[in-house]
């Protein structure tokens, strides 16, 4: 029982960190239908940033944490905006030639992280609290991943409040259910791809941060590992479904922690798996649109 | 209907038509006897062509420029963006390594076994990532090659792991292994290009390749012809990955061994940046960008460990010592301002002189893609 709680709840945890990578994602995608491969480099940079910021105020107090936290966002943010401003923009409604900018900008970023912080994987030390561990039903939970849960609660119930409340909101969802008709109504789309992008970026930031003190660590390859399990989240979920990607990332890592215990750490490839499958069953994804 | 006649574009002056093939002739008779001559070009390659070390850099430019071509195949003819076109490469090396180990087979069985076993890859990946197209199947395509990293990287009592695979020379013919027969490899390698590009060749001038481009311009108006679109992409998608792996068994042979990184998704975009550089449906500008590509890697590598360089401020001495740092800048100056590759560039520009006009293939791909749009607005 307590390893299933076990297995159960570092899944969940796992989830978070996904759905923070795969929430900007699915966003942008649903929005602007270009798929973003700098978000890993949005949230390596972060992450690294975060590490300089947390060394800089003493790594072990909550403040210093909060504080790396609220910069790698910030971090990611700008990055992500001027990554579209400055990339995107220009390849206005030329998505292949957008998706190959953001591959060339991360394999770029990649190389240079490399060069300035080194290739060899930075080490983290948080507050103490996220080294020990935390008993519910008899299963000892590392404190990390009630973090990252707490952390992807929040910025999931943020973006839901955005989404459903605020005016630009509701001018994004407009633009992902159709865009033609929101540019016909007068409306600039191109201003709510500057912030679907910020935000993205945020959230990534947030994960880059929370990605390393999970890890302990931080390399330059940080998050082109994390970007493909995002990728494959955002399919399953469906592409452009906020709620499809969040009840597909505790899925994908639930199911990937299963596996690693109960047959042989095989839970990479089991989540490939259920990608053949769901994409055999239902091409479009869990939540997706045209079914 | 046009799709299925004969040669379309290359009929214009009848002197012309023959002008590639001459071209292109001389060119591998030219690099078929480069081992024998001296020949230095001093900043381009690290020696005179008939050494080693340069022979092997060339051999290196040719199995990168047939990957290259390989995917030109399926960006450029089929327009499939896929991001996991280095699993079937990864297939051709560890397959080659794991049937010599394995089965202790001589080299010409191992490469039958190494291309067997990237077409039933090939065949199981590309039917299922192909129920979805445009952006999603990049997803997936990057999906599967990862799984196929991870399952390189996990099992290493087979397949060595972080570490490698060694090409077990003793199953190798004597004539292919050591420095000193650096000159035989170069040779396999470029047979292997030759056999790669005529493959190509042959799949874009045949009713298949005709269909796929048609596929790539409008799918639905390929299905409302009783065509099967999804049949004709398999195939080009299949035999695209047959191309790899033979290049992936050249790269085995000539390197001696093999590295995880062979099947991951870097060298698929690796690969990307490679095409798109040249040029998108241009064959040849599919080899310029694989050669260019290769060599700036090795030529970057080089000035990243000059005294010069160390001698700068760190603001300019960090970029400048990481080659990819630079390769990927160029690559988004190219794709921002250069769309069609160096071959794109040419090719607009000798067209514009004889009053033609012409579209990048990357724009046209685009163009393609809104029919989906339209359709979805009227359903």
């Amino acid at each position: 029982m307590s390893s299933i709680v076990l297995i159960l709840l570092t899944g969940v945890g796992l989830g978070a960190l996904y759905f923070l990578v795969a929430s900007g994602l699915s966003l942008i995608y649903g929005l602007m239908h270009v798929l973003n491969f700098a978000h890993g480099a949005f949230l390596t940079l972060s992450a690294f940033v975060g590490w300089q910021v947390a060394q800089a105020l003493g790594s072990a107090s909550w403040g210093s944490f909060l504080v790396s936290v609220a910069v790698g966002a910030a971090v990611g943010a700008v990055f992500a905006t001027l990554t579209e401003l400055i990339l995107i923009r220009p390849l206005y409604e030329r998505h292949i030639e957008q998706v190959l900018v953001t591959v060339g900008l991360s394999f770029a970023a990649v190389a240079l992280f490399e060069g300035i912080w080194g290739t060899d994987a930075v080490n983290i030390a948080g507050p103490a609290w996220l080294k020990g561990t935390t008993e519910v039903l008899g299963a000892r939970i590392p404190n990390t991943y009630w973090v990252l849960m707490i952390a992807a609660a929040l910025v999931l119930v943020a973006l839901v409040l955005f989404l459903k409340k605020t005016r630009y909101g509701m001018i994004i969802r407009a633009g992902v259910e159709n865009r033609a008709m929101v540019t016909a109504l007068g409306i600039d789309v191109r201003k709510s791809f500057t912030l679907v992008f910020a935000i993205g970026g945020a959230a990534a930031g947030i994960g880059g941060v929370l990605a390393m003190h999970y890890t302990t660590f931080v390399s330059a390859h940080l998050g082109s590992t994390l970007l493909i399990f995002a990728f494959i989240v955002t399919v399953i979920g469906g592409l452009g479904s906020l709620t499809g990607a969040a009840i597909a990332s505790v899925v994908v890592a639930v199911l990937q922690q299963f596996a690693n215990v109960y047959l042989n750490g095989t839970g990479d490839f089991i989540v490939v798996v259920l990608l053949a499958v769901v994409l055999l069953v239902r091409p479009t994804g869990l939540m997706g649109r045209k079914a | 209907m046009t799709v299925t006649t004969g040669v379309p574009t290359l009929v214009r002056g009848r002197g012309g038509a023959y002008a590639p093939f001459v071209v292109g002739a001389a060119l591998v008779v030219l690099m078929a006897v480069l081992p024998l001559l001296n020949i230095s070009i001093p900043g381009i390659l690290p020696g005179p062509t008939y050494m080693p070390g340069t022979l092997a850099l060339l051999s290196l430019c040719m199995v990168f420029a047939a990957l290259a071509l390989s995917y030109n195949l399926l960006l450029g003819t089929g327009g499939m963006l896929s991001f996991g076109h280095a699993l079937y490469f990864g297939a051709g090396a560890y397959g080659l390594g794991l049937a010599l180990q394995y089965f202790g087979v001589p080299l010409w069985p191992g490469v039958l076994i190494a291309l067997v076993g990237g077409l039933a890859i090939a065949v199981f990946t590309g039917a299922i990532s192909m129920r979805v197209s445009g952006i999603p199947f990049a997803m997936v395509t990057l999906a599967f090659a990862q799984a196929g990293s991870v399952l390189v990287r996990r099992n290493q009592q087979v397949t060595g792991g972080e570490e490698g695979l060694r090409l077990p020379v003793q199953y190798v013919p004597d004539w292919l292994v050591g420095v000193v027969n650096t000159r035989n490899l170069y040779w396999v390698t470029l047979a292997i290009l030759v056999v790669v590009y005529a493959v190509v060749l042959w799949v874009d001038r045949s009713r298949l390749g005709h269909l796929a481009q048609a596929t790539r311009e409008n799918e639905l108006r390929v299905q409302v012809m009783g065509l099967s679109p999804y049949r004709a992409k398999l195939i080009v998608f299949v035999v695209a990955a047959l191309c790899a792996s033979l290049a992936g068994i050249g790269y085995m042979l000539l390197q001696s061994g093999t590295q995880p990184s062979a099947v991951g998704a870097d060298l698929t975009i690796t690969v990307l940046v490679m095409v798109v550089l040249g040029g998108v449906g241009f064959r040849w500008g599919a080899i310029v960008g694989g050669v260019l590509y290769t060599l700036l890697d090795q030529r970057l590598t080089v000035l990243a460990r000059a005294d010069w360089i160390h001698a700068l401020p760190d603001v300019l001495r960090i970029p400048l010592s990481e080659p990819l740092f630079l390769l990927g800048v160029l690559f988004i100056l190219v794709v921002m301002f250069l769309p069609g590759g160096i071959a794109g560039t040419i090719d607009t520009w000798v067209r514009r002189r004889r009053g033609e006009r012409t579209r990048s293939q990357l724009r046209q791909l685009d163009d393609a893609e809104p029919t989906e749009d339209a359709v979805e607005l009227r359903a």
